[in-house]
């Protein structure tokens, strides 16, 4: 193949002609090691299509020259520096311009996706008239709404006709990823094809300009002016069971466009472009897009070149231990799982096996992930890994015991690390030979979702074994966030305080539901009492105890009975609800009740009460990480920003005078942290 | 002969897992043959401080692997983690396949070839191919033709019932297709020529099982490493043991091969199991650079032809020359492993070396060999307790030989296999 007929240079992009008068247009951003569509990307594109309009070659492919894949998207840093609703317009407009350019070009064209094609990048493609993936690296997805907004380069508009309504709107309203397969299967690409039969399937399509792809059948009918009010009604009730709209308008603002303006595309556009400027000026889009930044940031923390990791060994098969090693096992480590306990082991081989599943589809891939899983009764390999991670049961003694007889037998440099999440690592670290080589890592539940890990160290810890621990979570692509070795770490530490506070309530009368109620509808995750019982209620008051002991932390009494009597949460089926095969049974709602009205301030300020002192303590190192970290251990509502983000667009002494009226209405343990009171920046 | 022989090189073995032996009762286990050898190789692998990279090469015995396991060696020495640089393949000698890799390894490393070998021997009789037979082989391919309804219809009606008789694999590969006979004919021609009655067979088949369930109360079977499948079930002992087998119970099974006069019978015979047994065999050279441990030594071995209709007792023809070899005597040898096909056939075993006229004129002998020592053999159970994965065989005797003399501080071994089609594998073992 001769493609050497280099034409006018870009800075942005790179077009070459070959011998059958084909224009092949690698997209290779400036100094970028991905391919973004900045807005001179953008603008180099337009002038790259006017010219190729006057210059009229048999077609145009648009590839990649970047390793990382396709198009990442639109750039995100521009979404920050946005004047208003007009200003968003224009942007957007502008966007929208240059696929409708491509998209008119009376020639075929072809978008050659490799690796990643998502948000802008994905609809550049599809202005394309035809679609080839590569079979094993494409990924292809619209994932806008996970940023608060949708689609705007005219996504919503083109992806319906093309693979039917149902798979558009679960496309674009979950913004999952697609792998290449699926794509072709449901007509999102033309051709699947390996990596070898790529250029030669685009020069297909190119010279033998087939009738594009259209969705067919039942899939196309329900974009029919008729169908689309009852498929818009079910898509909000499915989309009403995941977000609220008050909290995430983007997924119902979606559905309104398709359903409104579907059969008219031009005014859809125009429709799509000004519903995009209103969602990304908004305080949901604002804040998930500092939650974009705070991961990038919270990622850039850890180095892998740090650290050269093959194997680790767990030790402990409990359900936090095994699902470390599953976990890495996935992510592609060599795993020794050690435990004393056969059935133990086989508990962990199991659920590992049905995550596996879940996750890689093919029995190949499966087999690969299991054969590195290694069942270690006999704990061989401690001598063998870079990495040993202790997450057996909570208790001095045995963990000590068990390091004594560990840590001569592991290999030079290698790392020891604990997953406590109560004991001092002061206290642990005693009995080595080298106390400052300690560190935790500690996991989240369920660690197959939770990209937390905290990072536990003390002052004196070797700084190059931090470095490596947060080196490994890059490894293992979990989020690593140095804290310091105090009770409770960052994430139990404030969310204790909070469901300590929901059980008062519950104390006090106010029933499960609606306490539950209040914090959902504060925007958390799961409510605190359904989040106690999943827990379990014994580790809750062990946790909690741990606390009382150096925190202004007072255990209810309700907890200890309800222990005592062995209602444990959901693990013994009765907690403060009830459970039938670990799931909750449907309990009467009493829809006259009214709670307290300082139901949400109790719980929420308790939360934020803590913050406040764990920023102040230094067990984070600044308010940025802080948000991080609770929003990825704890889920804390993403589109509020995180906790210090939340206290300072609020107003810091609004809040302080809340938190100050609660502990005038309920007592000490609204006592506002000194961090409130300090330097007023 | 011999001289070349002794200017080669010693091969150590280093040491060696297996799975344990799980029995075949009708529907698949939960493993694939690849499955099990993996299971016990990475656990061997686990033990020692080498980085699985580092084998010159892996040999593993099998008789039927799976449809996705075509030269299962090397299928198991990549998921094993041995990496693409490292050359693997598959041996097939029938129920001696494992032996069979052991002595590739072997003759391998005593060459000079190799420095150090991933050996050992895999079967999961369970997972035993069930075919279509010819006829709907030769209909699905008339089918694939048929282009319209007509042409489809007609060749439905086409179809009887003898087209879905399926060819079941295990049966055929223990049955002899050049003189007709079953494995367990076979057992029967012996048991007659040696007058080895039901009684005699059946007491034979109580021991082994006394002995396993001995073996496995005192800790002897350390080369057994649990495996867990993906349903949360774990395996950690052979579980085809009948710890209350007795004479009675025995006595009430049928014979099965020679059909309501014959005297072998399910419980005289060796259990279709599916396990795998792996072992690392080393130069002096590798020991040393990889600072390994030694479990024993592989002297020497030896392979023997003799009547297919008789091939029960291969053990004699292959043990016979071997110890002439070596110049050991009977009593010179501490510990023997035959392996248990049918209790009649090691009984046939023992019988012959103490029978002048077999001596004399099967094995050419002036003198009779002698007789075997019962408390020297099989000490720990065998194929009829243990179960008999075909391919896996042969590598388990070596190995639990050399476990045996370890813990009684004994110095020579002698393991041994009949094998289906009229042959005998035997391997000598030594330590120091």
């Amino acid at each position: 193949m001769a493609q050497q007929i280099t034409e006018q240079p870009y800075k942005n992009w790179r077009l070459e002609r070959d011998d059958h008068d084909i224009a092949w247009l690698y997209a290779d951003k400036a100094e970028a090691s991905a391919n973004v569509l900045s807005a001179d990307v953008l603008e180099e594109l337009y002038e790259i299509l006017s010219q190729l309009q006057r210059d009229r070659p048999q077609g145009l492919i648009i590839l990649s020259a970047k390793r990382s894949g396709f198009i990442l998207g639109a750039d995100i840093n521009e979404f920050t520096t946005l004047g208003g609703q007009a200003d968003a317009e224009a942007l957007i407009g502008r966007g929208q311009a240059v696929l409708d350019r491509l998209e008119a070009l009376d020639m075929p064209t072809v978008a050659l996706i490799q690796g990643f094609a998502l948000g802008g990048g994905m609809e550049l493609a599809l202005a394309c008239r035809y679609r080839i993936a590569d079979e094993d690296s494409a990924k292809l997805g619209l994932p806008e709404v996970k940023l608060g907004i949708h689609p705007g380069f005219g996504g919503t508009v083109r992806l319906p006709p093309l693979i039917g309504a149902p798979a558009a709107m679960d496309m674009m309203l979950t913004g999952r990823m697609i792998s290449s397969r699926a794509a072709a299967k449901m007509g999102l690409v033309d051709y699947a094809v390996p990596e070898r039969r790529l250029k030669d399937a685009a020069k297909h399509l190119v010279l033998q300009s087939p009738v594009p792809k259209k969705a067919k059948g039942w899939q196309a009918w329900v974009n029919h002016d008729l169908l689309r009010p009852l498929m818009a009604m079910y898509l909000r009730k499915q989309v009403s069971g995941k977000a609220r709209k008050d909290h995430y308008p983007a997924p119902y603002a979606m559905i309104d466009l398709w359903a409104e303006h579907m059969s008219d595309p031009r005014r859809m556009m125009r429709e799509e472009a000004a519903s995009v400027a209103r969602l990304v000026i908004g305080d949901t889009a604002q804040n998930l897009v500092r939650v974009f930044f705070l991961q990038e940031r919270m990622k850039a923390l850890g180095n892998k070149r740090d650290l050269d990791v093959k194997h680790v060994h767990v030790i402990g098969g409990g359900v936090m231990g095994g699902d470390i090693a599953a976990w890495c096992a996935l992510r592609g480590l060599t795993v020794t799982i050690q435990d004393r306990n056969h059935e133990t082991l086989a508990r962990v081989m199991k659920r590992a096996h049905s995550l596996y599943k879940k996750k890689l589809k093919l029995p190949r891939l499966v087999m690969g992930v299991m054969d590195r899983l290694i069942p270690d009764i006999h704990g061989h390999g401690v001598a063998k890994a870079d990495v040993v991670i202790e997450a057996i049961f909570e208790n001095i003694e045995a963990k000590q015991g068990l390091y004594k007889e560990v840590e001569p037998r592991m290999k030079p440099g290698a790392i020891l690390a604990t997953n406590t999440s109560s004991i001092p690592l002061e206290v642990l670290r005693e009995v080595l030979a080298q106390p400052t080589r300690l560190v935790g890592l500690h996991f989240f539940n369920p660690v197959a979702k939770m990209q937390l890990v905290e990072i536990v160290r003390n002052d004196d810890t070797d700084a190059e074994v931090v470095k490596q621990a947060m080196a490994f979570c890059r490894h293992i692509d979990r989020l690593p966030l140095p804290v310091k070795s105090a009770p409770g770490f960052l994430v139990n530490r404030v969310l204790m305080p909070y469901l300590l506070e929901a059980v008062h309530l519950v104390e006090e009368g106010v029933p499960a539901w609606a306490v539950d109620k209040a914090a959902l509808d504060f925007g958390m995750p799961m409510g605190p009492i359904e989040l106690a019982d999943t827990v379990g209620l014994d580790i809750c008051q062990s946790v909690a105890t741990i606390l009382s002991q150096q925190l202004n932390v007072e255990v209810p009494q309700r907890l200890k009975q309800m222990v005592d009597s062995g209602k444990l949460g959901r693990k013994s089926g009765q907690g403060f609800y009830s459970y039938a095969d670990g799931k909750k049974v449907k309990q009467e709602i009493d829809k006259e009740y009214v709670p307290p009205r300082d139901i949400t301030d109790r719980m929420m300020f308790r939360f934020l009460n803590e913050a406040m002192a764990c920023l102040r303590e230094g067990i984070v190192e600044e308010a940025d990480l802080l948000d991080g970290g609770v929003i990825f251990g704890t889920g804390f509502a993403p589109f509020r920003g995180g906790p210090m983000h939340y206290i300072q667009e609020r107003g810091r002494d609004d809040l302080r005078r809340t938190l100050e009226n609660l502990e005038h209405n309920h007592g000490g343990r609204f006592k506002p942290d000194r961090g409130w009171y300090d330097g007023n920046d | 002969m011999a001289a070349t022989r002794s200017k080669q090189r010693p091969v150590f073995v280093v040491d060696g897992a297996r799975t344990p032996f799980l029995k075949a009762g009708g529907k698949p286990n939960a493993f694939r043959a690849s499955d099990l050898a993996v299971a016990a190789g990475r656990q061997l692998l686990l033990r020692h401080a080498i980085d699985p990279s580092v084998f010159d090469e892996v040999i593993l015995g099998c008789v039927m692997p799976g449809p996705d396991e075509a030269n299962i060696g090397r299928v198991v020495a990549l998921r094993l983690g041995c990496g693409k640089g490292v050359p693997a393949w598959t041996v097939q000698r029938n129920c001696a396949s494992g032996m069979q890799a052991l002595d590739n390894a072997f003759r391998n490393i005593a060459d000079g070839r190799s420095e150090l070998v991933l050996a050992g021997g895999v079967e999961s009789m369970s997972h035993a191919p069930v075919l279509l037979n010819e006829d709907m082989v030769g209909w699905l391919a008339d089918w694939s033709r048929c282009k319209t309804f007509g042409q489809k219809a007609k060749a439905v009606g086409q179809l009887r019932g003898g087209h879905f008789k399926p060819i079941i694999g295990l049966l055929r590969g223990l049955t002899d297709p050049v003189v007709g006979l079953s494995m367990g004919q076979t057992a029967e021609i012996l048991a007659q020529r040696f007058g080895i009655d039901r009684e005699m067979m059946d007491a034979y088949a109580m021991q082994s099982h006394k002995r396993l369930a001995k073996a496995q109360d005192e800790g002897y079977l350390s080369e057994i490493e649990a495996i867990y499948d993906t349903r949360g079930t774990v395996y950690d002992q052979d579980n085809g043991l009948r710890r209350d087998t007795d004479m009675a119970s025995l006595a009430k099974l049928k014979p099965v091969f020679d059909r309501h006069f014959g005297l072998v019978t399910a419980g005289n015979s060796a259990q279709v199991t599916d396990g795998a047994a792996m072992l690392i065999l080393a130069s002096e050279e590798a020991v040393q650079k990889h600072n390994l441990p030694v479990l024993g030594r592989i002297l020497d071995s030896q392979w023997a032809g003799l009547e297919p209709s008789q091939m029960g007792l291969g053990p004699v023809h292959a043990m016979t020359p071997l110890l002439d070899r070596l110049s050991w005597k009977l009593d010179k040898v501490d510990y023997w492993e035959i392996n248990e096909a049918f209790a009649t056939q090691v009984l046939a075993c023992v019988e012959a070396w103490k029978d002048q006229d077999y001596c004399s004129n099967e094995l050419g002998l002036k003198k009779v060999m002698g007789e075997i020592d019962p408390a020297t053999l099989n000490v720990d159970g065998g194929g009829v307790s243990i179960g008999h994965p075909v391919g896996a065989s042969g590598a388990r005797i070596v190995l639990h030989l050399l476990h045996v003399l370890k813990r009684t501080n004994g110095k020579r071994g002698v393991a041994s296999l009949c094998i289906g089609g009229g042959q005998g594998g035997a391997m000598a073992v030594e330590r120091e």
